[in-house]
């Protein structure tokens, strides 16, 4: 595992995001290997949504530094906005928290997957018909041929939300990125569409991003996980590593809050995220963590290995002056 | 459930950092200068106009613009840029009262459709439609015809005309306010209704439609302007921009100073009247904040 | 009859908070399909069937996924619908009768919406919202209503200047912290909250949670919490009534519910919560059915992977089944997980 690196699809490199004078997100370095299901944890405002927008290049009214190199297309950032055009649906493709809202009310939800097969696979109207109804059929919905002509409001949120994974498979992306794609839902359709999402994905060999805030469901779905907090990564490496051997006090503070069945004890952490105009100089942690040293204010704390010689991005990494 | 619940940890400092009002928005602070200036005018019009505004005479009749006459003389030799101060105080005293009539009937009658239900409010939205059927200014020459001329007629008319498209809005406003979560919960502490109506609808209502009134006062000079022009408003030699406009008709081919002046005094004050409501509007109607 | 009985027992025999008898809520829809113009309707069933019974001092989580009724249900015990057949009481009164009848209910039951942010008055400030109910209900002088809604503030957590400030001001976390501040304010004995958790970042909805563990423990209340997630249930509340397609499917303790459900939808639900680095469970097969085209027999036998043939013939009442627990299902799930082949 550790002499036969994976080839990373996506890199990232430095990804900054400023939105007017605030720094939703801070030198964010992260790589994901072909195949593999990354899960990005943290609570509102951590910026994990961002990066998600961001290299789909969806974020309106903010400037974006750094890199994000697809494998076999360059830095995504640099590309025109012509070119992203093509990569789109066919390379990458998005799935929205809010499938209600991501599908268009006044097409019928067949169109809308019909138009994207004939425009981004050039197929005939018979043929992205057909394929339509295979789509609808893999990803699990009853009567595809009816549903085909149903509009989005006559869909429940299961269904829609199932829509919009055949939408965003129609094409074989390699990379899938999913935002929240479940936190709208209940949880047994939330087991359906994760299941779902894994399953479709593996089929294609494709590779997923998660967004998502619940560490238990991030430890079930995927194989990685980076931990955010106000717009940095402060852990990141595989999922056991995360959830059993963290070195991140934010890491453990997050997972203490996941309420499991029986959890009978709960001790709930101070304070909230500081505002973007007065984050702290070092660690930005440094103001709610209970193992804040003096040095921890005024320094930030680089990302470093956990084990030493496990230099490899995919390993388990993190950024704090104290660590558990 | 829209989107991501991206919360402002402490909302509070980003109020108090935003710059002033007059700084981030300088087309407001323009136009509302403009509109002080128009009220500052019509208020000190005695001491401000150089000229009596009826004052006639023979010796300078229909003299184009010049140093002793700054934007000349009409047909009867009276100063138009007195007249045109004079004639602010008539159109912001009828466009401010007529739009206060509107918004006070409007008030009742959209209160009581929004809140009643049943065939009062099928009785009231029928009256309203009849009423927005017609054209404001249709309306308000319908009721000079009934009322008569002068000033006061025509802040009635005018007002009159109004209470339709008040009524309708602050009917939406209530239909959309009584439903909402806040409302049920006062109802849910067994507060009565009366009361729920006074504390939680009736605020809720009030502020939107005070932002309608200063949108609103530009169509109401516009409208009794109309009046006076048609010649059916105020009568002469009342110093009425709609009613010079009219006057300097008949010379535009060769005085056309005469009609302009007073045209271009009532399309800057219409200017400035919509941008400085528009303004207020952004800055402080929650709903449009929140999005922002 | 079911859910409080152990207490009830001990204590003298005062009538239950709430109580309710074979609750029927039936909306009239359209009919799917009526030609145009036709005013042809059908009777929703939102509620079918409910019986429930909350003893004072207790802490019942009602859970259910959406379309469960819990909502309708809801309005029901707040009185703001009227059943349309069945009893539903309070303190052994007539729910409507109760509202209807002085402020006493009003301010006995208080309640916090999900929507906390859309139940608070946009146009008055924090300490005018939380001043409301004191001087409607007249809790205390004039005189010390400011220091009353700082002591209510100080309780939720919140700092004294928060009274000053608008809702539209505050953090999902803290307009929370407000609705609930409110709600204390009457100094009600039971507390309705409707999802008061859900759509926070875990550590708020830490903060929340302790603080509602805290006020209940403190100030006896009997707490009514509508959730979805069975984590939140089961820390928060001892008993626990699971909802499906408008009635009450299993009700018990929580901790004897959750590790051994005997509605094998309570089950598929306990399933279904996420759990460190379990694999994610086979979900139920099929949709959750329409409320307007209910499954013969057990509204569950469409996508229960234990259903048998009388399951598709028998409609089960919820009915005792263990101590303190009952259960709507003709073959609940025995401790070991294998299915009894006739209970009763």
């Amino acid at each position: 595992m550790t002499d036969m690196i994976p080839s990373p699809i996506l890199t990232l490199t430095d990804l900054t995001v400023f939105r007017g004078a605030a720094k939703i997100l801070d030198k964010v370095n992260l790589s994901l290997a072909e195949g593999e299901t990354l899960a990005l944890v943290g609570e509102s405002g951590a910026g994990k949504s961002t990066i998600a927008t961001a290299v789909m290049r969806l974020l309106d009214g903010a400037k974006v530094d750094g890199k994000a190199e697809l494998e076999g297309a360059g830095d995504l950032l640099a590309l025109s906005e012509k070119q992203m055009v093509t990569l789109r649906g066919r390379r990458l493709s998005m799935i929205f928290q809010d499938a209600g809202a991501a599908l268009n009310p006044a097409y019928t939800v067949g169109r809308q997957l019909i138009t994207v097969l004939r425009r981004n696979l050039g197929l005939s109207k018979t043929e992205a018909r057909a394929r339509a109804v295979e789509l609808f059929t893999s990803v699990g919905i009853n009567d595809p041929e009816g549903r085909l002509s149903a509009y989005p409001h006559q869909l429940s949120g299961g269904m829609q939300q199932r829509v919009m994974v055949a939408i965003a498979l129609a094409c074989n992306p390699d990379l899938l990125l999913a935002d929240e794609p479940t936190s709208a839902l209940d949880v047994t359709i939330q087991a359906q569409i994760v299941r779902l999402i894994l399953s479709q994905t593996r089929a294609r060999g494709a590779s997923c991003i998660f967004v998502l805030h619940d560490l238990a469901l991030a430890s079930q779905a995927c194989d990685r996980i980076v931990v955010l907090y106000a717009g940095q990564v402060v852990e990141a490496g595989p999922a056991r590593d995360i959830l059993e051997h963290h070195r991140h006090p934010y890491t453990q503070q997050l997972k203490s809050c996941v309420l499991e069945i029986g959890t009978r004890e709960l001790t709930a952490p101070e304070g909230t995220v500081p505002p973007h105009d007065r984050m702290p100089a070092g660690c930005r942690f440094a103001t709610r963590c209970p193992r804040a040293l003096p040095r921890c204010a005024g320094e930030a704390p680089p990302l470093i290995p956990a084990r030493d010689g496990a230099e490899s991005p995919l390993a388990h990494h993190f950024a704090c002056w104290n660590p558990e | 459930m829209s989107v991501q619940t991206q919360e402002a940890p402490v909302a509070a400092p980003i109020r108090k950092s935003r710059r002033s009002i007059f700084l981030r928005r300088p087309f407001f602070t323009i136009a509302l200068v403009v509109a002080l200036g128009y009220v500052l005018g019509a208020l000190f019009a005695p001491y401000v106009a150089p000229y009596d505004p009826v004052a006639q005479d023979i010796n300078a009749m229909m003299k184009p613009p010049s140093l002793a006459h700054l934007l000349g003389t009409d047909s009867y030799g009276q100063d138009i840029l007195s007249r045109v101060i004079y004639g602010a105080r008539y159109a912001l005293i009828i466009g401010i009262f007529s739009v206060l009539i509107g918004a006070a009937g409007g008030l009742v009658i959209g209160l009581a459709a929004g809140l009643s239900g049943g065939w009062l409010e099928w009785a009231l939205m029928r009256l309203i439609d009849s009423i927005l059927a017609l054209p404001s200014l249709i309306l308000a020459v319908a009721f000079i015809a009934i009322l008569g001329q002068g000033v006061d007629k025509v802040v009635i008319a005018v007002g009159l005309s109004m209470i339709g498209p008040f009524s309708r809005t602050v009917r939406a406003d209530v239909m959309q306010v009584r439903v909402q979560l806040f409302v049920e919960a006062a109802t849910l502490m067994s507060i009565p209704y009366l009361k729920v109506i006074w504390r939680h609808i009736l605020p809720n209502v009030i502020f939107p439609l005070a932002v309608q009134v200063t949108i609103r006062i530009s169509e109401a000079i516009l409208v009794s302007s109309s009046l006076s022009f048609l010649g059916i408003g105020v009568t002469p030699p009342t110093p009425d921009w709609g009613l010079m406009i009219a006057e300097g008709r008949a010379f535009v081919s060769f005085a056309a100073w005469m009609s302009a002046m007073p045209g271009f005094a009532l399309a800057l004050l219409l200017i400035a009247l919509s941008i400085v409501g528009d303004g207020i509007r952004e800055e402080f109607d929650p709903k449009l904040r929140r999005g922002a | 009859m079911i859910m409080a009985q152990t207490q009830t027992q001990t204590t003298a025999p005062t009538a239950p908070v709430f109580e309710l008898i074979e609750v029927e809520q039936v909306f009239p829809v359209p009919r799917p399909g009526r030609p145009f113009m036709s005013r042809d309707t059908v009777g929703l069933r939102a509620l079918d069937g409910v019986r429930l019974r909350i003893a004072q001092g207790a802490s019942l989580a009602l859970v259910g996924e959406s379309g469960s009724g819990k909502s309708t249900l809801l309005r029901v015990l707040l009185g703001l619908d009227a059943p349309s057949g069945g009893r539903a009481l309070y303190r052994g009164k007539p729910i409507r009768e109760a509202r209807a009848f002085g402020t006493g209910f009003a301010r006995d039951v208080a309640m916090v919406y999900q929507d906390a942010r859309g139940s608070l008055d946009p146009r008055m400030t924090v300490g005018a919202l939380v001043a409301e109910p004191l001087r409607h209900f007249g809790i205390v002088p004039k005189g010390e209503e400011a220091a009353r809604v700082a002591q209510l503030l100080d309780r939720v957590g919140l700092p004294a200047d928060a009274a000053t400030r608008y809702p539209s001001g505050l953090s999902g976390g803290q307009i929370r912290r407000v609705a609930i501040a409110r709600a204390l304010a009457s100094e009600p004995s039971v507390l309705v909250a409707d999802e008061a958790v859900s759509g926070l970042d875990v550590s708020t909805q830490a903060q929340l949670l302790t603080l509602l563990r805290g006020l209940q423990r403190d100030m006896g209340l009997t707490l009514v919490f509508i959730t979805h997630d069975l984590g939140v249930a089961s820390y928060l509340c001892e008993e626990i009534a699971i909802m499906y397609l408008g009635r009450i499917v299993e009700t018990g303790p929580t901790d004897a519910v959750l590790s051994h459900p005997a509605h094998p939808y309570a089950a598929a639900l306990r399933a279904a919560a996420p759990r460190f680095f379990e694999p994610i469970p086979e979900p139920l097969p099929g949709e959750i059915p329409s409320p307007l085209d209910l499954p013969k027999g057990c509204r569950f036998s469409s996508r229960c992977t234990a259903a048998q043939e009388d399951c598709r013939l028998r409609d089960p009442q919820l009915g005792q089944h263990g101590a303190g627990r009952a259960v709507a299902c003709l073959h609940p799930l025995t401790e070991t997980g294998a299915q009894a082949s006739e209970i009763r």
